[in-house]
């Protein structure tokens, strides 16, 4: 069941636009919002305010990157894996976060902490290997600084 | 040297605020098209500047502009989109702009949705630009406030409405159909052309994408004039131009700087040349889609006729550099990883084509490569090259793979011949 302040933010949405579908995206982003994901349950609950069909909005929500169909942490590691910070070594950071939480891509540590997910270019690639965690964004990130970073996100 | 775009940012302070702005000469331009220009006056004035589209196309902004229906009878609301979602992966561009100075774009908006007569305009802003949301979030507020945007704008007839959109993220996003589906909602799959969509765009109404370098040329075009705009330039394509270097050079960043200066001052001189014990072994001079240059074309001026004429494309102007310490195959390899996962997967070329690419390549890289795999690589080029798919990210992807099988090809067959990777 979605919440009464999730039905109004989305049915905001839907008042903005001039078909109830075309708040689709934004109706995901408020789920998401409060809930950290989608699940199937407010992904049907949402349809049904879109007056789509579950799998319509599935097809859309699977389609973009940062919906998540998936519980995530509490917080998301977005990883930079494009040309710039490739050159730049991000693949050192990639293990280091990855031994150190000792998770891969895609999983959540067993504490519900972080989720660690790889990013296409954050367009900061003056300035790689870079991240970004929650709407945090990190440059110049060093292996000695890892540590650091993550203290600040609890 | 003048640098209209990026005189007032400074990235160290917070944005210019609407009167901070105002002081400095803003919103002049929109005073000046309002009370004193036709729409078709503003439309002539941005074509004779030779304005070229800066999201890497290069059309003529003002001859695009053209093609929306004009007058009285004509589909409503029309259109205007600011093309924010900059995912070109070594493009860095338009953060700058938009976290740098947000009224700059708006009043831009304000100008091309005069000229076309838009009703509704939208920024369409990539959702890791977070500090650049803020921003134009307060300056639209700023905007409407003043009397900019709103009803009856100066107390003229002209309208204009303003909003934010983030995406969710899908390179996809970027090519202007598909970025109107994610607009209305969908799935980001680009539209067949023709229709075009100054014709039948948003909700099937003329629209116009702008990419934000572009509007943001605007306001200072209007000011003033064409041939003010084609001064700044040192060759036949007129303006400054936001270039940027990344990769091992001594200060990666973006300048803007006048248009057509050459590679080999971008690099050695803007970026302060290679770092101690790396040699430049070529580049892409304009994203991750754009064809390699190498050492001999360093004196070629970036603009979109020289880069063009060298064989590769100007794109959004943003280099990334390949050192010599740095895998070529490991770096295509890495470029075809990201057009594969990012490919829509409508077409099959595409969806199918750019997977392979990407599998030989790691074989390659790994030293389990077979002497066929180069025949694999060079077929791909032709099948998933232009006209071959519904849209330009395959072709695109294929242009860094082309041209280092062209000027790197003994490298990738060292990996096979070997089998291992030089480079580790």
């Amino acid at each position: 069941m979605l919440t009464t302040e999730e039905i109004a933010q989305i049915e905001h949405e839907i008042s903005l636009v001039p078909q109830k579908k075309a708040a689709c995206i934004e109706a995901l982003k408020v789920v998401q919002q409060h809930r950290g994901w989608v699940s199937d349950e407010s992904l049907k609950d949402t349809a049904t305010m879109l007056g789509m069909s579950a799998e319509e909005l599935d097809s859309v929500a699977t389609f973009y990157n940062l919906i998540f169909r998936q519980p995530v942490g509490r917080h998301v590691i977005l990883l930079c894996d494009s040309i710039s910070c490739w050159v730049m070594g991000y693949e050192q950071i990639r293990d280091y976060l990855m031994q150190k939480l000792q998770i891969t891509y895609g999983e959540t540590t067993p504490d519900g902490r972080f989720t660690l997910l790889p990013n296409v270019c954050l367009g900061t690639c003056d300035r790689a290997p870079a991240l970004m965690i929650d709407d945090h964004l990190y440059q110049n990130v060093t292996i000695e600084e890892l540590d650091v970073i993550l203290h600040h996100h609890r | 040297m003048e640098r209209p775009l990026t005189k007032h940012i400074h990235p160290d302070r917070e944005p210019l605020s609407l009167q901070e702005y105002e002081h400095v000469g803003g919103y002049q331009a929109v005073r000046k098209a309002l009370l004193e220009l036709s729409p078709e006056a503003v439309v002539t004035l941005v074509k004779d500047s030779n304005l070229r589209g800066r999201g890497g196309a290069g059309f003529n902004t003002g001859l695009k502009w053209s093609f929306v229906p004009m007058g009285p009878d004509v589909p409503r609301p029309k259109y205007l989109v600011a093309n924010a979602d900059e995912m070109e992966p070594g493009t860095f561009k338009d953060r700058l702009l938009l976290e740098g100075n947000p009224h700059q774009l708006i009043e831009g908006m304000i100008l091309a949705s005069y000229a076309i007569g838009a009703d509704i305009s939208y920024v369409f802003l990539r959702w890791a630009y977070k500090k650049a949301a803020q921003g134009i979030v307060r300056a639209i507020q700023e905007a409407y406030a003043a009397g900019y945007l709103g009803q009856n704008i100066l107390g003229t007839e002209f309208s204009l409405e303003m909003h934010l959109h983030t995406g969710v993220g899908r390179y996809m996003c970027g090519e202007e159909t598909a970025l109107l589906n994610a607009l209305e909602g969908k799935r980001a799959m680009p539209r067949a052309k023709p229709p075009f969509p100054q014709v039948s765009g948003l909700y099937g109404k003329p629209t116009i994408v702008n990419n934000v370098e572009t509007l943001c040329c605007l306001p200072h075009i209007v000011n003033n004039g064409p041939e003010w705009f084609k001064s700044l330039s040192r060759t036949q394509d007129a303006g400054t131009k936001i270039y940027g270097v990344s990769g091992k050079v001594k200060r990666p960043g973006a300048w803007e700087l006048p248009m057509g200066v050459t590679i080999r001052e971008l690099v050695e001189e803007y970026a302060g040349g290679m770092l101690d014990g790396y040699r430049f072994k070529g580049a892409l001079p304009g994203g991750a889609s754009t064809d390699f240059l190498v050492e001999q074309h360093l004196d070629t001026p970036m603009d979109y006729t020289s880069i063009a004429a060298a064989g590769s494309r100007m794109g959004t102007g943003t280099m990334i550099i390949l050192d010599d310490q740095t895998c070529p195959v490991g770096f295509v390899h890495n470029l075809q990883h990201f057009f594969a996962q990012e490919s829509c997967g409508f077409c099959t070329p595409c969806r199918e084509g750019l997977p392979w690419v990407e599998k030989v390549l790691l074989s390659i890289d790994r030293g389990e490569g077979r002497p066929e795999d180069m025949n694999i690589l060079d077929f791909h080029t032709k099948y998933l090259g232009p006209g071959n798919t519904f849209c330009a990210l395959a072709p695109g992807a294929m242009e860094p793979l082309q041209s280092a099988l062209k000027y790197f090809r003994e490298d990738f067959e060292r990996h096979i011949h070997d089998h291992q990777c030089p480079w580790k």
